[in-house]
């Protein structure tokens, strides 16, 4: 197995809410990113995913389990914190809300390095970012303006002020969701090209399963706070085994198109999570009767967190979870 | 008679900086019952184009042609006769336009909005049916009607949109953008709901996007513009899987088949960045990105004509067809 640059293990993020009422954002989730691996974390709005990356940020603190930094656990000291997310950097979705609208490029970029007391030669360091992000001559866009750019450019100086720290792990929220239909190519290419001659680590956080098609090594899937199913991505875009994922499928834009799986019922609510198999409530399998002879462990038997180990496995008791085998 | 024609639109800003041609001789048109998805990046002129329409444009645009709905000159109409048509004949759901609604008023209420304002003899429970029964036909239950949009989610506010541009019986709806900012499985939503209505109600649609996968699942016709110009015209499917233009090619190659393994780890992009309105490069406008120009493409003018059956392309070497 690949060495591990970053692993949640067992993570499990609460907010308390009013009342007694209390949100499981994450709720048991084991996910491993191995040295320069690509994994896309898959899911809807409101499934945890975006909590999940911050949690391996270390941007919130988890309220079980742990995070896992090159195989030893995180530590929430602020100098370890400071350390962890210099290594681990975070590029959101829309670069034109990223980008002070009144800061140069190169003071864009720069940032991070002043914040972590940069010794070296601040301008060269910058340059490089720059040209590595796909930006060149870098000289030429030192001194423009974020409204001087193109969306492109844009994510590209965001990018840049992500690698500029000579980060191991990038973690990408939404990276081309916001940007033109030629311009999604480009910086997916360079995403690779990143992971390429940088040996970076790149989880890509998104709810395209184009992207994940597009470039990702290994998918996880997540539904209400709990990764559904993972694996290898060819094989789990090709040969879908939990219901969710083949709906989620199922609804990607395309002509010639299978008939789309339409989720009914009430949008997922990490306040009330159901019992048994949380994706059983809209579960078309189950509705359909697919589903009929596991139907009463879907709605009261709990399934086991998947291991995350990296072979293909979904936590269905129709698709035989690996401890009901 | 089409529910929509635009004939040789152009549109011009005027700036300090000089004139910005942001769309340059645009002809489309749009039947009853019938979709047209108009493609393109920003900055390529869709929203100004659909934005004639209603004559939404603020006034530092110049717009010259002919805008036809329901064979109506939009351009020259008295300013009352305008407003009678606004919502009454045709309606735009905009990009992110649910966050456009007032936090501070029920649902319900800013549905009826146009109803009250379109017909003034409507009463109050004919207008609370109505709105009843538009969210119904949006597929929400008729209690949204009493929700805040605070206690909406994203694709249910947007398909309060939608009911709001259905209120007033309009032949023609524009969708912006609809689904941009939705997850997969509301886009999905969405789209069902938009294409059922059409289909129904026996609508025209303009659906602008930049995804060409969206549009060709959604529409009949698709209209690629590329730097203030249509510069490929078809039926969707033909369009999307067969272009006829080296730039619908690119934007439809931008969006990977899954399951197709020419896609993995090879996502496809064009390099280069569209050019800013008003400083389109000679000949061809899209000459500098296109992997396939030569230099003729470069000195040459290019205009729409026809490149098969029902076909059109502006690209100088697309299939040559009598006209």
């Amino acid at each position: 197995m690949i060495e591990s640059v970053l692993e949640a293990r067992e993570l499990e993020v609460t907010f308390r809410g009013r009342g007694n009422r209390s949100a499981r954002a994450v709720d048991g989730v084991d996910l491993r990113l191995g040295r320069g691996e690509i994994v896309a974390l898959v899911g809807e709005s409101g499934c945890g995913k975006t909590t999940l990356s911050r949690t391996l940020l270390g941007l919130e603190k988890p309220s079980g389990g742990e995070v896992l930094v090159s195989g030893r656990p995180l530590e929430y000291s602020p100098s370890a914190l400071k350390k962890h997310r210099r290594s681990a950097q975070l590029v959101l979705q829309d670069p034109t809300g990223a980008l002070n609208p009144r800061r140069s490029v190169y003071e864009a970029v720069a940032e991070g390095l002043r914040v972590h007391k940069f010794d070296g030669d601040e301008r060269a360091a910058v340059a490089d970012a720059l040209a590595r992000a796909g930006l060149r001559p870098p000289e030429r866009f030192f001194l423009r303006y974020p409204h001087e750019l193109s969306g492109g450019q844009r994510q590209r100086v965001v990018i840049a002020g992500a690698l500029v720290l000579q980060p191991q792990v990038i973690i990408a929220d939404e990276p081309v969701s916001s940007l033109d239909a030629s311009v999604r190519g480009e910086i997916l290419a360079l995403l690779l090209a990143l992971r390429e001659s940088l040996g970076l680590s790149l989880l890509v956080v998104t709810h395209d399963l184009g992207v994940a098609w597009n470039i990702a090594d290994r998918i996880a899937v997540m539904y209400l706070g709990r990764i559904v199913e993972q694996g290898p991505a060819e094989e789990v875009l090709s040969a879908p085994k939990h219901p969710y994922t083949r709906a989620l499928l199922s609804v990607v834009p395309e002509i010639d198109h299978v008939e789309p799986i339409i989720l009914t019922g009430e949008p997922p609510d990490p306040t009330a999570i159901p019992p048994g198999c949380r994706f059983h409530p809209r579960c078309p399998a189950l509705r359909d009767g697919e589903a009929a002879a596991v139907a009463a462990d879907c709605r009261g038997r709990a399934l086991p967190v998947l291991s995350g180990s990296g072979e293909h496995e979904a936590a269905c008791w129709l698709a035989g979870s690996p401890s009901a085998r | 008679m089409a529910t929509l024609e635009l004939e040789d639109v152009s549109v011009t800003y005027r700036s300090t900086e000089g004139d910005v041609p942001a769309v340059r001789g645009v002809s489309l048109s749009v039947d009853a019952g019938r979709s047209l998805g108009l493609a393109g990046e920003s900055g390529s002129g869709k929203t100004t184009v659909t934005s004639t329409v209603l004559r939404l444009l603020p006034k530092s645009a110049s717009v010259t042609g002919r805008v036809l709905l329901d064979g109506e000159d939009v351009l020259t109409m008295k300013w009352g006769r305008l407003r009678a048509v606004r919502w009454a004949s045709a309606s735009v759901v905009f990009q992110g336009a649910m966050h456009a609604m007032n936090p501070v008023q029920r649902v319900g209420h800013q549905i009826a909005e146009p109803i009250r304002l379109h017909e003034r003899s409507v009463s109050e429970s004919t207008a609370r049916a109505r709105v009843g029964d538009l969210l119904e036909q949006v597929g929400l239950p008729s209690r949204v009607a009493q929700s805040y949009p605070h206690q909406l989610s994203g694709g249910q506010k947007q398909r309060v949109m939608i009911a709001m541009a259905l209120a007033c019986g309009p032949h023609l709806i524009v969708a912006d953008e609809p689904t941009t900012a939705l997850d997969v499985m509301v886009q999905q939503q969405v789209l069902d709901v938009l294409t059922e209505r059409v289909r129904d109600l026996g609508l025209a649609m303009v659906f602008i996007s930049h995804d060409l996968s969206v549009l060709a699942s959604t529409c009949d016709d698709l209209a690629v513009m590329y730097a203030g110009q249509v510069v490929e015209q078809g039926p969707s499917n033909q369009v999307f899987d067969d272009a006829h233009h080296p730039y619908s090619h690119a934007l439809g190659g931008a969006y990977p088949r899954i399951g197709d393994r020419r896609f993995r780890y090879a996502p496809s992009g064009l390099p280069g960045d569209p050019p800013f309105p008003g400083e389109a490069p000679s000949g061809c406008a899209f000459h500098p990105r296109c992997p396939e120009a030569r230099d003729v493409c470069a000195t040459t003018e290019v205009e729409l004509r026809p490149s098969g059956d029902r076909r059109w392309s502006s690209c100088l070497f697309a299939p040559e067809v009598d006209a």
